[in-house]
């Protein structure tokens, strides 16, 4: 293998583990503060995905797409956050998983209903459509590029709101101590209103960067959600660092897995699931 | 101490049996095939009960164990001739069992939504292994051409080919798990697990390696998803990766809800309500074009469960015969 090879495999891991992170971290954070599990999380990378295709469809630009999906994951986030997820917070993670059970099953059906069952490609902006000649056979695409950018400039800035602001601050707080939270008067179910809408936004972003990149299809979304599982179980729950981390970890496992051991790919991710595991039961991150 | 059910709710059970054992006497094949997916897939979520209701280990990974051992009937099955119930049937639980004792062994050392995230991604892991495999036959799923036969030397006892008779043959298997679980349960091993999940540190300081006990519990559960997953490959001959997909460990929490948690008998009400609202959705008759999307109403149908019925139908008839289990009592002093 040699290294210009080597290189854009890197390049590949680190791309796809950064947009596991826009998903991973919202269900961390949901987890964390919330306790919450919610298994429609990866619907909403789905949504995202078919958003992005009938959406530039529409508007014929992807950033436009963006800038008009962005609101209507917010608002069916802070819809499913009001109308259902509220129910759950005292109930058992039993009651939790049926729950978002039942959506993925009503918003996976939605989908055949509108989009069909077949798979559909989202065209890259053209002015992203080039590729980097790297060297006489080999090239990298310039769009996986500019979706590691914007997934990075997201992680700076959740890092910043979380670390340097004020909502950032009972954000953490609440992570740490939820009752507390409270009785120093913070309204909490705003705080979680929050948390659970910017999640969902974070992973319909994902899915609409990453339409152009895979096909858009059914069952994409549940794929994404067992992957971002791992992630979190690796990081450790609640733990942002800890999402990131697993994030880059399983996108380079992913990637070097398929190179390396194609016959066994799909199990490379669960090996090293496995291996942390064994190691720290709570993940890297994570408190016990 | 798991008590037995009182008489007026024997009674009861003892007359759903008696309606089950009727069922192949009215004559109509669909309806005994019906009734014999109910009485498969109550096997199914008795046996996660065990972990759920009792251990306190919310797995939703239980899918792979039934699938595994539906495979293991396919992988035994001699392409044209049949395979031999005394030999294919322990070998497929065993297959269950030995899966479940490895992954468990991993997955017992975690607790809560962990455990709940790493036994869905371990199922996972089996289920694109299965799916990915050649050896499994694929995407697509792969035949059993000829049914097991019961076989003793060079003489056919029984074989499941026949439907009446594989159906009762999967109702005394209902009977036996259920028995054999209330039997585990009020042994000294019981005591333990059920400990366990009111208070695990207590056990630990107590003395118990709950580690041991909690994986006991896990590979039973596996061992009797597995004698579920193998009769359930009997039904149509066929088995497909989607048998150990998150879908059915979905479906299998599902019953265990509409059921009730904390009776293992609500196993088999849960599973009879789940598969009376299957095919109730699928009925074009009186959901029109929504039938073919009976997902959706599936799906309505779950959340509403979830938000409406807390103590499933098996709670309604504890509370209707007059009795209490403490389980129950519990979640409604809580």
């Amino acid at each position: 293998m040699d290294s210009v090879f080597l290189f854009i495999q890197i390049l590949n891991g680190l791309q796809y583990g950064l947009l596991l992170f826009l998903i991973a971290s919202g269900l961390t954070l949901v987890f964390g503060i919330m306790g919450v599990i919610n298994l429609a999380h990866g619907s909403f990378y789905m949504i995202g995905a078919y958003m992005a295709l009938s959406l530039t469809q529409l508007t014929g630009s992807l950033p436009a797409a963006l800038l008009l999906g962005i609101p209507i994951a917010l608002v069916l986030g802070y819809g499913m956050e009001g109308l259902f997820i509220v129910h759950l917070y005292r109930r058992d993670h039993l009651d939790q998983l049926l729950l978002t059970y039942g959506f993925i099953l009503i918003l996976n059906e939605t989908q055949s209903i509108i989009w069909g069952d077949d798979a559909h490609g989202v065209p890259v902006p053209s002015w992203l459509d080039l590729s980097l000649p790297l060297t006489d056979t080999l090239s990298y695409p310039v769009y996986r590029l500019a979706v590691s950018g914007v997934c990075l400039v997201l992680a700076i800035a959740m890092y910043l709101v979380i670390q340097r602001t004020r909502l950032g601050m009972m954000v953490r707080a609440g992570e740490s101590n939820r009752e507390m939270v409270e009785v120093l008067g913070i309204n909490i179910r705003q705080l979680y209103a929050f948390v659970f809408s910017a999640g969902i936004c974070l992973a319909a972003v994902a899915g609409m960067l990453a339409a152009p990149i895979e096909s858009v299809y059914p069952g994409i979304g549940e794929q994404v959600l067992i992957i971002s599982f791992v992630v979190v179980v690796i990081g450790g729950i609640g733990s942002i660092k800890g999402a990131f981390v697993g994030s880059l970890l399983i996108g380079l496992a992913q990637v070097f897995g398929q190179v390396l051991l194609p016959e066994f790919s799909g199990a490379v991710v669960y090996a090293l699931m496995a291996a942390v595991l064994l190691w720290r039961p709570t993940g890297l991150f994570g408190r016990a | 101490m798991i008590t037995l059910p009182n008489a007026r709710t024997i009674a009861v059970l003892l007359l759903v049996l008696a309606a089950l054992a009727s069922v192949p006497f009215l004559g109509d094949s669909f309806y005994l095939k019906l009734a014999t997916r109910v009485i498969v897939l109550a096997i199914f979520a008795m046996s996660l009960e065990l972990l759920i209701g009792y251990t306190g280990l919310v797995s939703f990974g239980h899918a792979a164990y039934f699938g595994l051992a539906a495979y293991g009937l396919q992988l035994l099955s001699p392409e044209y001739d049949a395979a031999n119930l005394l030999v294919a049937l322990p070998a497929s639980m065993a297959l269950a069992a030995l899966v479940a004792l490895a992954v468990g062994a991993l997955v017992v050392r975690t607790r809560g939504i962990y455990f709940i995230m790493v036994t869905l991604a371990f199922a996972q892991m089996l289920f694109y292994l299965v799916r990915d495999s050649a050896w499994f036959g694929g995407s697509d799923g792969a035949f059993i051409y000829v049914k097991p036969v019961l076989r003793i030397g060079e003489t056919v006892l029984f074989s499941l080919d026949d439907r009446t008779g594989f159906y009762f043959f999967c109702l005394c298997c209902l009977v036996f798990t259920y028995v054999l679980l209330v039997v585990i349960l009020r042994s000294p091993f019981g005591q333990v697990i059920m400990g366990i999940k009111e208070n695990e540190h207590r056990m630990q300081a107590l003395g118990y390696n709950t580690y041991r006990y909690k994986l006991a519990s896990f590979v039973i559960a596996g061992t009797f998803a597995g004698l579920a997953g193998f009769l359930f490959a009997a039904i149509d001959g066929f088995v497909s990766p989607e048998l150990l997909g998150w879908h059915q460990s979905g479906n299998a929490i599902l019953m265990i809800l509409l059921g009730g948690s904390g009776t293992l008998f609500g196993s088999l009400f849960g599973a009879i309500a789940f598969v009376g609202m299957e095919d109730i959705f699928k009925e074009r008759a009186i959901f029109g074009p929504l039938a073919d999307h009976w997902q959706i109403l599936m799906g309505v149908f779950v959340i509403a469960a979830v938000l409406l019925l807390r103590r499933g139908i098996a709670g309604w008839l504890v509370t209707w015969t007059g009795r209490r289990s403490p389980s129950l009592q519990e979640r409604d002093d809580a």
